[in-house]
């Protein structure tokens, strides 16, 4: 499975036409332990840009941008008593929402590992 | 142009103790260290924070009979506080009101012996120095202390790793104020801060303030602490922040500082009114307020955050009011909140929705502080 970055923080891995969603290691360290976390609801269409779901810290609340169009399909029950989990493992048990891929051809804007990596330093 | 940032004399210290740095009031502060807003929270009420507060104000007003009683009576002129009744070595909390009962700063206020000192926000602190030369002037010489650092240690711990750089820190009360030699280095000290624990704010020359930071960052229950966790800390105590909590358009009963304006200032008392907009308040102190401020707590673990609308029904037609700090609380294991409502909805345990993300989220108006207060009476 091939996974994708932005440069917002989000990742994407991507399962034929679905993708998993999350933020980060280097976002997670930025935000500090997450208190709260919320997505759109399962149905919702989110064009790709658009806010898919919210991740809190004691001080702020923050955006997580959908890095594609398509549907929400679940949000991680887990995070729901328990947000710090993206804190513990970002780009794994600490993903965020599943959601469908509308347009594949957007991947094609989005960044691979390696030039993500060299962009947070 | 924007103006380069200022660094107070710990600046390199924050640095080597990994800080993360934001532009906060002008100055360059530390927001974080590694250990994050949570740890350092939760640090600070189990043992001991230690906090850079040097970019806050420090006032220094010398009466020119060398009367200290002239300086507080002309003082009096600009904040609520009976301060004539501070005696040396103790401080109290205040006010600067407007004309028309704002609020136009809050402030420690400590009678020296010969001097007051005045401790003031960062953000306010030419404003009024400006307001308090020009009101005392002419009998007072005021003087900015910009040479002065102020640290605080805050928590259980704090009395400890006080003492073990003078042991009469122990015999201090909470607000009293003395002045010791710490590490050598000759500083203020107040039993006070910000956080609702009990704690120590210790003022010393620049020069000294590594020293002094450095002695009490080597007790091991002492972590630094940044400004994340400064607010969290001071909003699970009730504590207002200027600029959010309190300001120009609330007035001390608004804000439910009544405490703060002690008998003798109050109407019928000794030197009752005499400060700006005291007609205001004294007619609010006799009728009411429309509105007031209140603790929150938000039932779900959605934090509501500063600037949510508050409305009496679950449809959001009725605008109750509105949130001015609100965060996830460490201590308390959820979010808390502080805000103005509309005083029919002021009382402890009315339910309230909060507008946050275009939903309703139930909130109970609750009583302040939300963590109790642990000062050395």
């Amino acid at each position: 499975m091939t996974v994708y970055y932005t440069r917002e923080h989000e990742w994407l891995r991507v399962d034929g036409d679905v993708a998993v969603v999350g933020i980060t290691a280097h976002a997670a360290n930025e935000l500090g332990e997450l208190v709260f976390a919320e997505a759109r609801d399962p149905g919702t269409t989110v064009e790709q840009g658009d806010s898919v779901a919210v991740v809190e810290s004691v001080k702020a609340a923050s955006d997580i941008y959908a890095p594609v169009t398509g549907d929400v399909l679940a949000f991680n029950d887990e995070l729901g008593d328990d947000a710090a989990l993206v804190n513990r493992d970002p780009e794994g048990e600490g993903w965020i929402v599943r959601m469908t891929i509308a347009d594949a051809s957007q991947l094609e804007g989005l960044m691979d590992r390696a030039t993500y990596i060299a962009l947070v330093g | 142009m924007t103006q380069p940032l200022l660094r107070t004399p710990l600046y390199d210290l924050h640095l080597e103790l990994g800080a993360r740095m934001v532009p906060f009031a002008g100055y360059d502060m530390p927001v974080q260290y590694p250990a994050g807003v949570m740890a350092e929270h939760l640090h600070t009420r189990a043992k001991a924070g230690l906090f850079d507060v040097s970019h806050m104000g420090q006032v220094r007003i010398r009466p020119k009979s060398g009367q200290v009683a002239d300086a507080a009576h002309a003082l009096e002129a600009l904040v609520p506080a009976d301060i004539v009744g501070l005696k040396p070595g103790r401080q109290r909390y205040a006010v600067f009101t407007t004309a028309d009962g704002g609020i136009s700063d809050d402030l420690m206020v400590t009678n020296m012996g010969d001097w007051l000192l005045l401790v003031v926000n960062a953000a306010c602190k030419d404003a009024d120095f400006a307001h308090v030369r020009d009101a005392l002037g002419a009998t007072c010489d005021v003087d900015m202390l910009a040479d002065r650092a102020l640290i605080a240690v805050q928590g259980p711990a704090a009395e400890a790793a006080l003492v073990a750089l003078d042991p009469r820190a122990a015999g201090m009360r909470f607000m009293d104020v003395a002045e010791m030699e710490l590490a050598g280095v000759p500083c203020i000290v107040s039993r006070s801060g910000y956080t609702g624990e009990d704690g120590f704010e210790i003022g010393m020359a620049n020069d000294g303030a590594l020293t002094v930071a450095r002695a009490l960052l080597a007790h091991p229950d002492v972590a630094p602490v940044g400004l994340g966790a400064r607010d969290s800390l001071r909003l699970e105590a009730g504590l207002c922040l200027y600029g959010s909590d309190i300001d120009l358009t609330t007035t001390p009963v608004e804000a439910a500082l009544e405490w703060s304006i002690q008998k003798s200032r109050k109407p019928g008392g000794a030197r009752a009114g005499g400060y700006p907009g005291a007609q205001v308040v004294a007619d609010q102190l006799a009728d009411g307020t429309t509105r007031r401020r209140v603790g929150l707590r938000a039932q779900g673990r959605a934090p509501v955050r500063a600037g949510a609308e508050l409305f009496a029904d679950e449809a959001g037609t009725q605008p109750a009011g509105r949130v001015t700090s609100g965060a996830f609380g460490p201590s308390v294991g959820g979010p808390v909140a502080m805000g103005y409502v509309a005083a029919d909805h002021a009382t402890v345990g009315t339910s309230l929705f909060a507008s946050v993300r275009g939903r309703l989220l139930p909130v109970a108006v609750t009583a302040l502080p939300f963590v109790a207060a642990t000062f050395k009476r």
